[in-house]
């Protein structure tokens, strides 16, 4: 049996498999936007808290993802459904992007800008909404698109807990040795990731301020 | 004998960097309504400074400035900067609004209406003299001396009394920098704002300013009225009139203090 034919006789499954990556994907890169754009913004404002923000994010990078989805395993609450677990882990792993990149952007706005703002009355709130955050936004953006695709790739590993996705397949057919099974699973996240790639680089460019 | 205070007065001001070097030390200095005081020295003088204080962009060491007779520091610094129009060398339009956003930006956050702001942006765009067409258009789609006029009607905009100036026409080619000179002076004449006016280029010193503050090392050598700036005894000033008096004006570096 060839993988096309694997793919169209079992394409009630694979559309639901892919359904639960995009879940996956989606829910945590959300969690990540709420949680690191706000982070980011705090680190660019106050140089203090760029060390220990940046320094922690990029700690949780070390860390194997496969071992990350076992350390939060016997944590109450989250262990009680393995989704949470990959829900907060491919969350703390897109952080790093999110936050470097608010960071960069928000610093990278031009200085006469932000003080010809600063010096017309602008309010912090309203300095940081009207100027400095639309001026930032493909960067803080192609963060996102960052950590999308990064996702994505992550995402099959949360099969290995349970948390469903494409990676099911892929775990599947490493059990069974079967090629086609693995295929089946990394073949349609490898064209998600490549889409999310191409739809979000187009969306970013979009936002380029002129 | 005034019976109304300066418009902005320095009273013994200092500013030092948190390190402790001193950019400006022991300013008294008073500014007229309706005056256009230059602030002329070279980089470094501390006339970017000078200026900065004004609108608490930067906090006096000691010392306080008063703007109308009341102190700065005991002004809503938000309403403060609101009160003066600021206009500097490198514009800082917004890249991502449209010369109406951006000249409207102040009235817009001040409340007015739609159709008031559409009416004063269309009235500022004559005053500068730019087309009605391009309130449309984006910074990056303006030449340089468009860029630099949108950036004064933006400082204008909430029509201010007191208009802020840092080298705006410094990065301009000759010839442009000589028409917006014209045009300043002809808006002058007919708005008569209290206009403090940073350059280090005597010529532009000589034909905006009603009086010359120079400055060096961050200290105020005098101030003169142009007439008097280029017959003065002052060392300093002489050696200003020597350099530039030779009929060409040298290039504008660009430079900041």
């Amino acid at each position: 049996m060839n993988l096309m034919q694997f793919l169209i006789q079992n394409h009630g499954q694979v559309v639901e498999l892919t359904l639960e990556h995009l879940w996956l994907v989606g829910v945590s890169t959300l969690l990540a936007v709420l949680i690191g754009v706000p982070l980011g913004i705090l680190s660019a404002r106050r140089p203090l808290w760029n060390k220990p923000v940046l320094g922690s994010a990029n700690l949780v990078q070390t860390i194997p993802s496969l071992a990350l989805f076992g350390f939060l395993l016997p944590v109450p609450w989250l262990g009680e459904r393995a989704d949470r677990i990959a829900i907060l882990a491919l969350t703390l792993y897109a952080l790093l992007p999110v936050i470097r990149n608010t960071y960069t952007g928000i610093r990278g706005v031009d200085p006469a800008v932000v003080e010809a703002g600063r010096g017309m009355g602008l309010t912090d709130q309203q300095l940081l909404f009207q100027v400095e955050l639309p001026l930032a936004l493909n960067v803080i953006f192609s963060g996102v698109r960052v950590a999308v695709v990064v996702s994505v790739g992550l995402a099959t590993i949360a099969a290995a807990i349970g948390a469903g996705g494409l990676g099911e397949f892929i775990f599947r057919g490493l059990a069974m040795v079967n090629n086609q099974l693995i295929l089946a699973g990394a073949i349609p996240a490898a064209v998600l990731a490549l889409a999310a790639d191409f739809g979000l680089g187009w969306l970013e460019k979009r936002l380029r301020p002129r | 004998m005034e019976p109304t205070p300066a418009a902005i007065e320095f009273c013994d001001v200092s500013y030092a960097l948190p390190n402790g070097h001193k950019l400006l030390s022991g300013l008294n200095l008073q500014v007229r309504r309706g005056e256009t005081l230059i602030l002329l020295g070279r980089s470094g003088s501390g006339k970017t400074t000078t200026l900065k204080l004004i609108n608490r962009l930067l906090q006096p060491t000691s010392g306080r400035i008063l703007v109308n007779g009341a102190p700065t520091v005991e002004s809503d610094v938000i309403r403060l900067r609101r009160s003066m129009g600021y206009v500097i060398q490198e514009v800082g339009l917004f890249p991502h609004y449209t010369v109406e956003r951006n000249i409207g930006l102040v009235p817009r956050i001040e409340g007015w209406s739609a159709e008031r702001i559409q009416l004063r942006v269309a009235q500022l765009l004559e005053l500068v003299g730019l087309d009605a067409a391009i309130v449309s258009r984006y910074p990056h789609q303006l030449s340089g001396g468009q860029r630099q006029r949108v950036g004064v009607a933006r400082a204008l905009a909430a029509d201010p009394a007191i208009l802020l100036m840092d080298e705006p026409f410094g990065a301009l080619d000759a010839l442009t920098r000589d028409q917006l000179q014209r045009e300043f002076l002809s808006l002058q004449q007919r708005l008569h704002k209290t206009v403090v006016f940073v350059t280090h280029d005597l010529h532009e010193a000589l034909r905006l300013g009603s009086r010359i503050a120079l400055m060096e090392a961050g200290q105020l050598v005098g101030i003169f009225t142009p007439q008097e700036f280029l017959h003065s005894s002052d060392p300093l000033a002489a050696a200003y009139v020597q350099a530039f008096g030779n009929g060409t004006t040298p290039a504008t570096s660009g430079g900041e203090s």
